[in-house]
């Protein structure tokens, strides 16, 4: 790691590692993209299967979905702030909304657990049908998600308050922001196609 | 590679706003305008669309690092490879 900072270059470009590290990111997000394509793929072709037992319109509700949604909207948008302060070499600033980002990222896996127990009540579980199924193995996979970016972030957390803003955690913390913003892209489309489609009469 | 080091981060405000109104129209379009299902799939299908491209390009900054062209490349054949997937599913299995 040069000690000489290029200042035409945000922190987290200075040196080819970083480069290299940031595109491989990219690329591993490429393989996301096919891991969700066939849960979402599974979760349709399944998704009229009810076998007798709920369906989307008896298990959605608009204000749960509403809550979620926004929680992980607003959340990405203070991600998006802690890379801007950053890059502004603002450290507590960027301290400040990743640890709002994560805040709101735990309070949307609250809801949808709440949401996922709601479900068990009223009979509809993963051995219930086909549609649930699916929906929980989709739904599930970006919830673990969501739950491990908040696991690393507090891990990322601790290491910028140990070592300071440098050219590898300002890394680390862009990439922890890609993958967050990711998993919200992610929540668009679950959020349109499973439950907007399913809420509609 | 371009970043501007302005004080105000104008760029992630409207993209921050331009989220919420396409996913409270979304919403809306699909709850309350009584349109024949096809139509609301397709009007939140587009907005959906427009939602992640609009977090790439103002939230992920996929546009700015040297390798930008092998990133978009590679976004894009994801995505490709993602709609094969979907609606390859979605027709075998309706046919």
């Amino acid at each position: 790691m040069s000690d000489h900072l290029d200042t035409s270059l945000p922190l987290e470009y200075q040196s080819e590692q970083s480069r290299l590290n940031i595109f491989g990111f990219w690329i591993f997000l490429g393989a996301e993209i096919a891991l969700f394509a066939t849960l979402f793929a599974t979760y349709f072709v399944l998704s009229g299967m009810t076998a007798g037992g709920p369906s989307q319109l008896d298990l959605f509700k608009e204000k749960d979905v509403m809550i979620e949604t926004i929680l992980l909207l607003v959340s990405s948008f203070t991600c998006g702030l802690a890379i801007f302060s950053m890059r502004n070499h603002n450290k507590n600033a960027m301290l400040a909304w990743f640890i709002i980002t994560l805040l709101l990222g735990a309070g949307f896996i609250y809801f949808e657990l709440h949401e996922f127990i709601d479900y068990v009540h009223e009979g509809a579980t993963m051995q219930t049908s086909a549609f649930l199924s699916g929906f929980f193995v989709l739904l599930g996979t970006h919830g673990a998600h969501v739950t491990l970016g908040i696991l690393w972030g507090i891990l990322l957390i601790i290491q910028v308050v140990r070592n300071g803003l440098n050219p590898v955690t300002s890394r680390k913390f862009f990439i922890i922001s890609l993958y967050w913003h990711f998993l919200d892209v992610v929540w668009i489309f679950i959020f349109t196609f499973v439950y907007l489609g399913g809420l509609i009469q | 590679m371009e970043h501007g080091h302005t004080k105000y981060p104008i760029g992630h405000i409207i993209g921050f706003l331009l989220s919420l109104a396409m996913t409270i129209l979304a919403a809306i379009v699909a709850l309350r305008s009584g349109l024949p299902k096809p139509a609301i799939m397709s009007i939140i299908g587009v907005l959906a669309f427009m939602q992640a491209g609009m977090q790439l390009f103002m939230f992920m900054h996929i546009k700015e690092s040297d390798n930008s062209a092998v990133q978009i490349g590679n976004i894009i054949y994801s995505i490709i490879i993602a709609l094969t997937i979907v609606l390859g599913s979605i027709w075998v299995m309706h046919n």
